[in-house]
């Protein structure tokens, strides 16, 4: 295994008295797309802010392509990308303007060339004389990930591309995502959003400035032992309501019409209890996987208050 | 929420039958009809400009429409928006708080803002706090509570003047789990106490919490039903998912076979849909036989359950280029 393309351990940062990142580990592989995912105020931006020496730590390292950040040497800057949450268009500014102004600020050499290749790989170039205000969110979001990649980065950080962002364009993005990927970029990403995790080669699980796991999704999910039952039923509001009497039952989650059932003994299916539920109509009972989402709140009981 | 525990899903809470909205030569919202029920829990998806706000100002009797009618908790957008504006509720994540006041304050101001006062207020402040679970952080200011508490607040407010339709707009975004799931489980309460919930969203997990989903775009109706029948409405059409330690060339490979549609990559997996017509036996071994002439190694392909977001992305084709 080749060294880290970043690494952030024991990470300690305080705001006043609010601890932002208490204790904070994880480390992105080089050529991998890395998910640090968590809910608002989980620590995510302060993170990447740290990683790209914006905000010095209070206490543990920061390392990116085995430098510190916080030094902010020129070459560094170079190889790093970021696409911040609320990055600046110019949107009285064409297409073309926006990828040419960015360049020059990283002083791009040949970068007709390279404006050429961004707009291809974003399918903008038909837009290229649009201003970018007349541009839609998704658009205007791919026109942001294009002028950062302007100059070419060997590590990209986006902080929450997708919120805001339709699903349709929101797999747009992801497809463009994965090629970067492909082509050898580390990124590293911060969403909101735990079934976004799912694209990722790997993702930390991220609360109150913690790490509270990290590794592949799958394994992720193989870690939370024990079966989940889907039940389609109806009504859904009293088969929780029985289920929740028995013993046998951890816990019940209702969904629009069906439940999530999580058994106390790993191997029991519950099977007889479901078919017995009465004044339920039941269509049907599947085994179903365990998600990010359900690992979180269980990683969350786990690790305590 | 007592006063009414028999089920109230019968007894339509809105109806609306061929909404119209133009504006010059766009047609926003086209000849839409749906009904929804008290206790229900009714999901609005769509994408960017598919016309869900101009339909939902149209609801909360913000915009007249073109024609068509739509009843709202009992009152016609048309002819009465006042009386409709009275009796919904309306919660967005924009939704505005005061955040140097305390919660109580909050809570109290919105009560003077819908009327309310003397012990009709202090009823509902009441009946809104537990049902929420705000009561010990009443005193607390506004900007020093997680967001978690801030939505739950937020739709409290909303509560205030017990509406009988309650439109929340992308509500949970950016919520701690913990929170999410608690914040659904009081939805939940809430439509079995007789409320008609309409949410609108752009996150296909939320709706995965409706009783009964609507998909709009390009201002139409296109497929409504429960998120199991949605599902099952792909039921011809087989999703593959398999792992790869060179899931590029993976990807690359998939990609190329005339069968498969919607390549992607997935961390370490790739996910392809077959097109309608070969069988789920016929796409794994496909999957695999590919793979296994291009010299690519892999986990067993799995056929894996299409989710909300595959039924949606099946539906409404790609993103609109302007605003």
């Amino acid at each position: 295994m080749t060294e880290p393309a970043m690494t952030l351990t024991d990470a300690r940062l305080s705001f006043g008295s609010h601890p932002a990142l208490d204790g904070m580990s994880f480390h992105v592989r080089t050529g991998e797309m890395f998910g640090l995912v968590g809910p608002d105020g989980a620590g995510k931006t302060t993170a990447v802010r740290t990683m790209l020496g914006l905000l010095p730590l209070d206490g543990g390292t920061v390392r990116v392509l085995g430098r510190d950040p916080a030094r902010r040497d020129r070459e560094l800057k170079e190889a790093v990308g970021y696409l911040s949450q609320r990055f600046t268009l110019y949107g009285d500014l064409t297409v073309d303007e926006n990828v040419e102004f960015f360049g020059d600020i990283h002083r791009v050499k040949d970068l007709r060339a390279r404006r050429e290749r961004l707009l291809g790989f974003t399918r903008l170039g038909r837009f290229r004389r649009w201003r970018a205000d007349r541009l839609s969110g998704g658009m205007q979001k791919k026109l942001a990930l294009a002028c950062t990649l302007v100059h070419t980065p060997r590590v990209l950080f986006l902080d929450e591309p997708t919120t805001g962002v339709d699903p349709v364009s929101r797999r747009e993005l992801w497809g463009l995502l994965s090629e970067l990927v492909l082509s050898g970029l580390s990124v590293l990403l911060t969403t909101p959003y735990l079934d976004e995790a799912e694209r990722c080669g790997r993702v930390a699980l991220v609360r109150a400035g913690r790490t509270l796991a990290c590794d592949t999704p799958a394994a992720l999910r193989a870690s939370r032992r024990g079966t989940v039952m889907e039940v389609v039923c109806a009504p859904v509001r009293r088969a929780r309501d029985l289920l929740l009497q028995s013993p046998r039952v951890g816990e019940v989650q209702v969904f629009g019409d069906r439940i999530h059932l999580f058994p106390r003994a790993p191997d029991d299916a519950l099977t007889d209890l479901v078919a017995g539920l009465a004044g339920v109509s039941v269509s049907a009972v599947r085994r179903v996987q365990p998600s990010l989402e359900d690992v979180f709140i269980w990683r969350v009981a786990e690790a305590g208050p | 929420m007592s006063a009414s525990t028999a089920s109230p899903a019968s007894i339509p809470a809105i109806t609306v039958q061929r909404l119209t909205r133009r504006f010059g030569d766009l047609l926003a919202v086209d000849s839409v009809s749906f009904e929804a029920h008290r206790g229900e829990i009714l999901c609005f998806l769509g994408p960017n400009g598919a016309g869900k706000s101009t339909l939902i100002r149209m609801l909360c009797g913000l915009l007249a429409p073109t024609s068509g009618t739509a009843r709202v908790a009992g009152a016609d957008v048309v002819a009465e928006p006042d009386e409709v504006k009275r009796r919904i509720g309306y919660m967005s994540q924009r939704f505005s708080l005061y955040g140097e006041l305390r919660a109580s304050d909050n809570l109290e101001l919105y009560g003077a803002l819908y009327g309310l006062s003397g012990r009709r207020l202090e009823e509902r402040l009441d009946r809104v706090v537990s049902l929420t679970h705000l009561g010990d952080r009443l005193g607390h200011r506004v900007d020093a509570l997680a967001g978690g508490f801030r939505q739950r607040l937020a739709l409290a407010c909303a509560l205030l003047h017990e509406p009988e339709v309650v439109f929340l707009d992308e509500p949970t975004g950016g919520v701690d789990p913990v929170m999410r799931r608690a914040f659904f489980q009081l939805i939940d309460d809430l439509a079995a106490s007789g409320v008609c919930i309409l949410l609108t969203t752009h996150f296909l997990d939320e709706a995965e919490y409706c009783h009964e989903v609507v998909i709009v775009s390009g201002g139409r109706l296109v497929a409504q039903g429960t998120p199991t029948e949605l599902k099952e409405s792909l039921a011809g059409q087989v999703l593959v998912e398999v792992r790869s330690d060179r899931p590029g060339a993976a990807l690359a490979a998939l990609a190329a076979v005339p069968e498969l549609i919607q390549v992607e990559l997935f961390g370490v997996g790739v996910h392809a849909r077959a097109v309608p017509g070969v069988s789920p036996d016929e796409a794994l071994a496909l999957v695999a036989r590919t793979l296994g002439r291009a010299g690519i190694p892999c986990s067993p392909p799995e056929a894996a359950a299409p989710t909300l977001e595959d039924v949606f992305l099946n539906l409404v084709g790609r993103e609109e280029p302007t605003r």
